[in-house]
Parts: structure tokens; sequence; C-alpha cells
């Protein structure tokens, strides 16, 4: 009886606990890396001896990110950028949303299909037309022709999350309201609104971490004024090498905001974004 | 009475209005754009020579080895990039669906990859792949497993399955979320049923298991096919595509001769990048159209 147990747990080490823990510390090891990488004195990351725990402790690279490098101006782009890319998106689609949600109209089908394609078409494909049109329109490396190059991506997404969302909340929410003398407008605002905010949230939050983490189309639409992050870090590979200590120490701080918000919206966003595809 | 039933009409269109003005903006006329770019000789380094040269950027492409190549390499790109996405995604939802103590906190960690922008985590492991400091090489030489530090990404034959490796370490978590909400969904009772006929663990994985995700394995790998064709931010901030073109993709390809400015030959490209991936997006899209 003794020996089953004994048993029983060696196979639920060797089958469960083994494997969970050899993909968790290949999927979280570079992070752990990056951050030690960050804090080690640069003697000590390019000596012959790699050290597994930092034997000198360092902000340094922190202090020269922020003071030599400036890395604070990047962050305002990328927040700029990002804030606005989130706002323009939401308000944009949850009317989009809630058309698709509550109302039956000729060609519904046709028009959701026709927000899904845009999804489908190679992020390249896009880049090349919209570099000439910002160009011509003289929008080329100011932040608006990169919210605008975003929304390509982030409308038919949020549209389809935020569809998901409404139709979770029941018709007799503004069905209520309506009886009771509002109209459309003022029921979808005061009604339908309010209960919606956890999805817009979480809408919110993916729309920000896309347009912060989103590399080529910023790398062709900014320059030195107004570069995002993902490029500033990019650039901190120079001609003569990169440096290690500065480089992870943006990397740390870059992905801290986006962790942060990711782990707040984090249930309602993976229920959003799984439920398409699970219903089947 | 009849306008307002008209107005009545009227008010889904005016609300999708909006989100359709930025599509055909943002979108559909950037997409006709490029085809017409397709057929000209536009390099914005000589702007003066810009204008209609048929199909000679198409003869061109078909003609140009390392547009070849790169096919070659989007095709293995995306077979062993998805390929393994999906299998070590799938043990990892596995996984996550046993119950165990912190199983909430595991579950979140886990999807950490996820949200990592590209160009990070292309750095990160350019870092882990260094091939004089970097961690890879002293692990595999404390294992014994290599004698001397290999310079993973500057050399031909390491360094495509290095950039491979990253791709599918960022591709992990988005496979095993999907894959743990349709295990979620599938009733107990059909394992239930199993166990009393006596089926044994495979035959439940095979049996009941596979067969219940098919739909969520098919959109999953579909959208996740799209998206590792289209990515150019990991491969670029390893290699830009190198070492002497090793890693060059064809989004990769199309974004280096968009940089050079050389926008009718790369518009050409996407055209046939955009074709290739159509294959994928099209039963994407029906299926879509037809749960609608």
């Amino acid at each position: 009886m003794k020996h089953r147990a004994v048993k029983g747990r060696l196979l639920r080490l060797a089958g469960f606990f083994l494997p969970l823990a050899v993909l968790l510390v290949f999927l979280l090891f570079p992070f752990y890396w990056t951050f030690v990488t960050s804090v080690k004195p640069a003697a000590e990351l390019y000596q012959a001896r790699v050290t597994y725990w930092p034997a000198g402790f360092t902000w340094d690279s922190y202090r020269n990110l922020f003071g030599e490098f400036r890395f604070l101006k990047p962050m305002l782009s990328s927040l700029t950028v990002a804030l606005s890319t989130t706002i323009v998106t939401l308000v944009v689609a949850v009317l989009a949303a809630y058309a698709f949600s509550r109302f039956e109209f000729k060609g519904k089908r046709i028009f959701m299909v026709l927000f899904l394609t845009n999804n489908m078409f190679p992020t390249v494909l896009l880049l090349i037309p919209l570099f000439t049109i910002m160009r011509r329109m003289g929008l080329l490396y100011t932040p608006s022709s990169l919210i605008l190059a975003y929304t390509t991506f982030t409308i038919p997404f949020s549209i389809w999350l935020l569809s998901g969302y409404l139709n979770d909340l029941p018709s007799s929410l503004e069905e209520a309201a309506m009886v009771d003398g509002a109209n459309r407008r003022q029921a979808f605002v005061k009604v339908i609104l309010p209960v919606l905010v956890p999805g817009l949230v979480a809408t919110g939050v993916y729309i920000f971490m896309q347009a912060w983490n989103e590399y080529t189309f910023a790398v062709m639409f900014t320059n030195e004024r107004n570069r995002t992050i993902p490029v500033a870090l990019k650039n901190l590979i120079g001609q003569l090498g990169v440096q290690w200590d500065l480089l992870t120490a943006g990397g740390i701080i870059t992905i801290i905001p986006v962790c942060v918000m990711f782990f707040f919206a984090q249930k309602r966003l993976v229920e959003g974004l799984t439920a398409g595809a699970v219903k089947g | 009475m009849r306008v307002a039933r008209n107005r009545q009409a009227l008010y889904p269109y005016l609300l999708i209005a909006p989100a359709l003005l930025f599509v055909i903006l943002v979108v559909l006329f950037p997409v006709l754009r490029a085809l017409l770019m397709s057929f000209q000789n536009y390099d914005l380094r000589r702007p003066g020579a810009i204008g209609f040269i048929g199909l000679t950027n198409y003869a061109a492409v078909a003609g140009d080895p390392l547009f070849r190549a790169a096919l070659v390499r989007t095709l293995i790109w995306v077979l062993f990039g998805v390929g393994l996405q999906f299998v070590v995604g799938f043990i990892l939802a596995l996984l996550l669906h046993q119950h165990f103590a912190g199983r909430g906190i595991v579950r979140s960690v886990s999807l950490i990859p996820w949200v990592t922008p590209g160009v990070l985590i292309g750095l990160m492991w350019r870092w882990i792949y260094d091939g004089n400091f970097g961690v890879l090489n002293d692990l595999l030489v404390r294992l014994g497993i290599i004698r001397d530090f290999i310079p993973f990404l500057a050399r031909k034959g390491t360094a495509f399955p290095s950039v491979i490796a990253t791709i599918v370490w960022q591709g992990i978590p988005f496979f095993s979320i999907m894959l743990l909400a349709g295990l979620q969904g599938i009733p107990s009772s059909l394992y239930e049923a199993a166990d009393i006929d006596g089926a044994r663990p495979r035959q439940k994985l095979f049996y009941i298991t596979i067969p219940s995700l098919r739909n969520t394995i098919f959109v999953t790998t579909l959208l996740r096919i799209i998206w590792v064709a289209n990515s150019v931010d990991v491969i670029y901030s390893m290699t830009e595509g190198g070492p002497a073109y090793a890693t060059q993709t064809l989004s990769v390809y199309i974004f280096n001769k968009a940089s050079s400015m050389n926008l009718g030959y790369a518009s050409t490209m996407a055209v046939f990048l955009m074709l290739l991936l159509s294959f994928v997006a099209v039963p994407y899209l029906r299926s879509m159209f037809r749960k609608g």
C-alpha cells in the first residue's frame, strides 16, 4: 500500500512536475537573464566566466539609460502613440461592435468578414503604400502616422473582441431602459457602457500592448525626434557592438508596464480572445 | 413615421461608418495602392524615374534567386515555427489543465513571453546565443555537450534554427491559452465514460481530447501561421536576415527592400506574400463567415 503511494507520487513527479518545471524555466529564464544582465557591472558581463548570480550589483545601467541615453524620451513617445491608438480604436470599434451585436441589417455578415479580412493582409504589404501615403500627407515622422498605421490591425481586432463582450450582455438591459423612455443612445451610454467597462479595459490593454510593442511600422515612420521604445532599443546596437547592460535595462523597463496592465486585465482578455476559437 | 423607420434602418450603418472609413483609408486603399506600385518602377532614391513598367517587377521577382530562397525559407519558418509552437503549447496546456497549488499564478506567468515586444525577444535571445559571453554556450560547455563556444547567430548552419527556436518560444503561450480554454470546454462526462470503458490515457488523448479541440486547433493554427509568416521584428533584431541571407524570410526580405526605399520591387514581393497567405486566410475567413 505504502509502496503504491510512493510510486504514484514518483509518477506525478516525472509525468507532471518535471515537464512543467522544464517548460517554465524555458519560458522564464530569458527574463531572469535579462534582469541579471542589467544589474551586473560591465566588467563582469564581458569576462571569460559567465556568472549565474551577479557577483557585483549595480544600477549604473539604469542610471545611464535615463541619463546619457535619455530613454525617457522614447518612453514618452511610446506612451503618446499607445494611448492615442487605444482611445481612437476604442471609440470607433465600440460603435461598430454595438451595431454587429444588436442589429440585424443588410450586408452585416459581409461587413463582419470585411473587418476580419484586414487582419489577414501582410504587415509589410500595408507598410509600403502607407509609407508613401503618410509621406505625401506630410504625416511621416509624426506620431499621427503611427497611430493611423496601428489602427490597421487594432480596429478590426477590437471590433471582434468587443462584439464578443457585447453578445454576453443580454439585450433586455437596453430594452428595459427604452421601455422607461430612454432612446437608443441614452440606453447605450447609461446602461451598456457602464457594464461593458471590464471588456473595454481588457480590449484597451490589448490595443495598448500592441502599439507599445510594435516595431516594423515604428522604425519606418519615426525619426530621432519621436522614436518609440522598440526602435530605441534596437538602436542601442551601435557600430561598436552592443551595450548589453543598457539594452537589458531598457528591456526590463519596457516590459514592466505592459506586464502590470496585462495581469489586471488578463482574465477578461483571455476569455475574450479564446471565446471565438473555442465556440466552434 | 416612414422617415423615422428609415432612420432606424440607417442606425447600424451609421454606427459602423467610422470603422469602415478607417478601414477604407488605412487598409483597402493602401492595398490597392500596393498593387499599383507593384507595376511601377518606384524607388524613392531615384524619384525622377518613378513610372509604370508593366510586369517588369514580376519578371524580376520570378528570376530573383534571393526571392526563391526566401520563399523556401518562409515555408520552413512557418512549418517548424508553428509546428513546434503547437506541440509545446499543447503540452503546456495539458499540464496547466491539471489541478495543483499556485496554478493561477503559473498560468499568468507563462503568458509573459506573449506580451513581450518582438524586438526585445530578439535582443534577449541574441544575448543568450552570444558567441563570446552567451549563457547558452556556457551551459552547453558545462554540460559537456560542446567543447568550444559556437557563434550561433553568426554561422550559416546554426543561425536559422536559432531564430526558429526563438519564434517558437514567443508563440508557445498563445497556443497554450487557446488550447487550455478548449480543454476547459470539454465535458468531463466524456472522460468518465471512457474511464468506465477502461480507456488508457493515450486513447483518451487521441479519441476524446484532440477531436474535441479540432476547431480550436484549426482556428489557432491558421491565425498563428499568418502571424509567424508576417513576423519581421524577431528575425530583424537578431540577424537582420543574415548571415549571408541565412535567416531572410520573405517578410524580412520585403522589409529590407522597403527600408532601402525600393518600394516597387518590395510591393511586388508583398503581393506574392499576400497570395501565398490567402491559402491560409481564405479557409479561416470561410470558417468565420459560416459561423457569422
